[in-house]
């Protein structure tokens, strides 16, 4: 159990701490030893903090395997075999080749990105705890109260057409709240470069479909249940130090 | 307006009146008059129909499961539709076939928010139209020819169809394409509710890549979905005949039918 802390603990600082990039880019969690061998600095898949079933009957136990085990691990898989043959690319001064891989860079390097911030932005019973102190006020400030900032988020995040995420944003230079939603694993950074995500939520149809079938509105009303406010609180505090 | 590519056969358009009170007179233009002035507006509705899919609900096990389609057609489908007809209820938009309406909500890149809802239900139709039971194995004829001469050989195009569906960011639809300009068949990747027919190309095959379309039956093993839809559920029939279509129109251009 100690190991195990100490991994989260790990994965938790990398996800949180780094911002956006940080943690695609130095996340040296578990089974990285290719690519230390390899010289390179992979991405991996970082451990959850919690239990696959811990999160039911807000999301179901499968669903967080299959979403942790095949989705974000493929992205992993992807972002660092697209890394490679971008390396690859830069030495032989290919740069059509360079272009060409962006998309799959954006792609799978995003999905790794917002799914490390998802497990963190997740908590058993996470949702009991609402946000007090700094963010509590943030949030009445800028929405007018929790209760229209979920509200917001779900509407949002049910109105996306196809895939996407729907995040609650701190704009760093200004020190708002806005809700945002981006395409596909475009990570938040794509919708201004200031912009720092507290939460985020996936509604990419792989995160409820096999236990909410179509109805992503009913996934949105019950995943505020184990939603955590401490690291949205922890990250609000850092950026507005 | 003649003959629209006639690709979803079913989507009807059907205009339901609302009777307002009449006021009758006993002199015959009086009468005549009062007749199209009702006490209350007549309302014109534009309304489509969600149409079924040709075959059973179970007729494409196990390759994709009864369960599968009874959420993806009764729901997500008929959402859609009803979707469409409800902005409809609301909208000048009346009179076109689906095509035509879906050209017009596009808007040239720049979608109505009438184009998603009426583009999604194209598409599913066209979805269904694209498969049977007991499908796949190979197209012949004609169609068999012109993938042979567009793409090599049929097994090449059967590797880029199934690289184009695995390589889709997102949501999306694989598409084979009759390209009218160019008079030759195309493999197009769309995403969303993006639809070949905005471009003025005519589709002959497509495979729905929304996750939705097949996550109950494989969860996250896109290329086993993709490969049993080339395999077993293809439906070279309707391609067949599609494709007949559009060879008229490609070779022959938009037919002329006198005003009368």
């Amino acid at each position: 159990m100690a190991l195990r802390t100490l991994f989260t603990k790990k994965a938790l600082t990398r996800a949180s701490g780094l911002g956006p990039l940080g943690a695609a880019a130095g996340d040296r969690g578990l089974g990285s030893g290719l690519g230390q061998a390899r010289g390179l600095t992979a991405a991996s898949l970082p451990d959850l903090p919690y239990d696959y079933g811990a999160l039911e009957p807000a999301i179901s136990g499968e669903i967080m395997r299959l979403h942790h085990q095949r989705h974000h691990q493929a992205y992993v898989t992807n972002y660092n075999n697209a890394l490679e043959q971008l390396e690859a690319a830069v030495a032989k001064g290919d740069a059509p080749a360079v272009v060409r891989l962006q998309g799959a860079i954006k792609f799978n390097g995003g999905g790794h990105i917002n799914h490390s911030i998802f497990w963190n932005n997740l908590k058993p019973e996470g949702g009991g705890e609402p946000p007090h102190s700094a963010l509590g006020w943030a949030i009445d400030t800028d929405f007018g109260s929790l209760e229209a900032l979920v509200q917001k988020m779900n509407a949002e995040g049910a109105a996306l057409q196809g895939s996407g995420w729907v995040w609650l944003a701190l704009d760093k230079g200004s020190k708002k709240l806005s809700v945002e939603t981006t395409a596909n694993q475009d990570p938040l950074v794509t919708k201004g470069l200031h912009m720092v995500p507290l939460l985020g939520i996936d509604v990419w149809e792989h995160a409820y479909y096999l236990q909410y079938k179509n109805v992503r509105p009913d996934y949105l009303k019950n995943i505020w249940d184990v939603i955590n406010w401490k690291y949205a609180s922890e990250v609000y505090e850092k950026e507005t130090a | 307006m003649a003959m629209a590519l006639p690709l979803a056969y079913a989507s009807s358009v059907v205009h339901p009146f609302e009777a307002g009170r009449l006021s009758f007179s006993t002199k015959a233009t009086k009468h005549k008059k009062q007749i199209y002035q009702f006490r209350n507006v007549t309302k014109v509705l534009a309304y489509y129909g969600l149409t079924n899919p040709p075959y059973k609900l179970d007729a494409l096990e196990p390759y994709m499961s009864r369960r599968t389609l009874e959420l993806h057609w009764g729901n997500i489908h008929r959402g859609y539709s009803d979707s469409l007809n409800k902005q409809l209820a609301n909208s000048p938009l009346y009179g076109c076939t689906m095509e035509e309406l879906i050209k017009t909500t596009f808007n040239n890149g720049n979608p109505l928010p009438e184009y998603n809802n009426a583009a999604e239900v194209w598409n599913h139709d066209f979805f269904w139209e694209s498969m049977q039971p007991n499908g796949g194995r190979l197209p012949w004829g004609g169609v068999l020819d012109q993938i042979e001469k567009d793409f090599g050989s049929f097994s090449n195009f059967r590797d880029e169809f199934v690289h184009s569906a695995m390589m889709l960011f997102g949501s999306g639809w694989v598409w084979l394409v009759l390209k009218t300009n160019e008079r030759r068949l195309l493999i197009v990747r769309t995403s969303n509710a993006l639809c070949p027919l905005v471009w003025g190309d005519i589709p002959i095959i497509s495979l729905d890549m929304w996750e939705h379309a097949y996550y109950l039956d494989y969860k996250d093993d896109v290329s086993k979905y993709v490969n049993n839809f080339m395999d077993h559920l293809i439906s070279w029939h309707s391609a067949t005949t599609r494709m007949v279509r559009a060879e008229a129109f490609v070779n022959l251009g938009e037919p002329k039918i006198p005003v009368a």
